[in-house]
């Protein structure tokens, strides 16, 4: 209940930020670049992903789908 | 009045712009029509005295014009080597039996057990099929399916994402569901039975359901920063076991019991995961910082934070160096022991250092360049080390990765 509450919190601050943060369309120009994109080397993560997954007990958070494995 | 004029001023230069860019990305796009983009990767990851995994990865995404596309990742997983079977290491030599029954194996005295007869090989296919819905709206769904010798994995996942606020907030949220089967050699042995080589099965396979949910927020901050946050909730139901794997008893002494030393391990069959994830990108200059936490708990009472960091510095127009690092420290699972005692064995018990008070550091290069304005290489080494973080004395596992990458278009 405390967490949730928590989280709440968090999200309801950063969604009270999103009315003054931001940029105009044309502010977008360094957004565009592929170095910018929340996963600008998607196979380096797929394959952390995977490494991971299969020495640790924790998972997910970036996102769902994608399989799983045996990982023994 | 003179808000107004500045006001409409604005409107009519934001409409212009946003009128010009579209048509810029238009452009972009038909020139991307009928397309190919492939993002190759072969990763090399070594285990000293553990297992050695080779992996190559192929994406191809074919662009399809108004944000459609179609994505297909193809994997082969070469896994050869040992793994710590479980038992702990005693003062005398240990003999255990392969999982088929067939044959044995012996560990010398004061050495980490470990199963030699640990080989596999995993290949996949993700298929991703994004679409827009409307202006603001956007839809992934996916499909996957992975083979290896004793396990399947059959999933679909969909996600949805929906920009407002000017295109500087994304909500999305998704959800996907595994259905996978397990056929381990020797059958599926009854948990916290003794190990041999006549062991107590419950068949020759069972599943486990894997069923997640995401939501999440996307926010442009400013022109040369991005933030997101993520809530995954996670359940597991089935079969989560590892066969594989087993316990040392020891007796009141401390020495091994002399009937049935070992047991095969036994864990829950359902598992209520949660993450909170939380990722910033910030552009200084030409150089990027990517840097991401993640807090992990479950119903196994295994909990744990994820930091990472990527720093990537530009080298000129055409290359970059990006240092990495990843910190991540667990609390263990309610039913990891390091070994069992006579007279005292639980419900459920594993060995598995996967699931004690563990931490993990991970340090990376990645090195990239642009070969052309259509293809990229680049290498990435790193070095991994897993610890106790706990009173559980297992020995530490250190890694070496190198990956190399290409992409291009054509």
């Amino acid at each position: 209940m405390k967490f949730g509450v928590t989280i709440l919190f968090i999200l309801t601050t950063f969604m009270s930020g999103c009315s003054s943060w931001g940029v105009q369309p044309w502010e977008r120009n360094k957004l565009a670049e592929k170095k910018m994109q929340l996963e600008p080397a998607p196979l380096d993560s797929y394959l952390d992903a995977h490494i991971y997954y299969s020495k640790e007990s924790s998972s997910g958070g970036a996102g769902v789908g994608g399989g799983g494995c045996g990982c023994n | 009045m003179q808000l107004k004029k500045s006001k409409s001023v604005r409107k009519m230069l934001a409409v212009a712009t946003t009128t010009l860019l579209s048509g810029v990305a238009h452009s972009a796009n038909s020139s991307g029509d009928n397309n190919w983009e492939v993002d190759s990767s072969i990763l090399y990851y070594s285990e000293a005295d553990r297992v050695t995994v080779i992996e190559p990865v192929v994406s191809m995404r074919k662009n399809m014009g108004d944000e459609s596309f179609l994505n297909l990742r193809f994997v082969l997983d070469s896994l050869t080597g040992s793994s710590p079977n479980g038992a702990i290491k005693t003062g005398s030599a240990q003999t255990f039996t392969t999982p088929s029954g067939n044959s044995t194996y012996t560990t010398a005295a004061n050495e980490t057990p470990l199963d030699p007869s640990f080989h596999d090989t995993r290949s996949s296919i993700n298929a991703e099929w994004g679409m827009p819905l409307n202006k603001t709206t956007r839809a992934i769904f996916g499909a996957n399916i992975s083979k290896e010798f004793d396990y399947q994995s059959l999933g679909v996942s969909a996600n949805f994402s929906w920009d407002f606020n000017n295109r500087n907030t994304t909500l999305t949220a998704g959800a996907a569901i595994n259905a996978d089967t397990i056929n381990p050699v020797g059958g599926v042995p009854t948990g916290l039975t003794p190990m041999s080589a006549s062991k107590a099965t419950t068949g020759a396979d069972d599943s486990k359901t894997v069923t997640d949910f995401i939501i999440g927020v996307t926010q442009v901050i400013n022109r040369t920063t991005l933030m997101q946050l993520n809530l995954n909730i996670g359940s597991d139901s089935g079969y989560m076991t590892d066969p594989y794997k087993i316990l040392s008893v020891l007796d009141g002494g401390g020495n091994l019991r002399l009937t049935d030393p070992y047991l095969y391990e036994k864990r829950p069959d359902s598992r209520a995961r949660q993450a909170l994830y939380w990722k910033t990108v910030m552009g200084f200059g030409e150089d990027v910082l990517n840097l991401s936490y993640r807090y992990y708990w479950d119903d196994w009472d295994v909990s744990s934070h994820t930091v990472e960091a990527k720093y990537r510095f530009s080298l000129g127009e055409k290359q970059y160096l990006q240092p990495e690092v990843r910190y991540y420290v667990q609390d263990k699972a309610n039913f990891y022991y390091y070994n069992l005692v006579d007279g005292a064995i639980p419900t459920y018990a594993s060995a598995d250092y996967r699931l004690a008070d563990l931490k993990t550091t991970t340090l990376a290069f990645k090195y990239g360049i642009d070969l052309d304005k259509d293809s990229e290489f680049a290498v990435r080494v790193g070095k991994m080390n897993q610890t106790s973080n706990g009173d559980a004395p297992f020995e530490d596992v250190d890694a070496t990765f190198v990956q190399l990458n290409y992409s291009m278009t054509f």
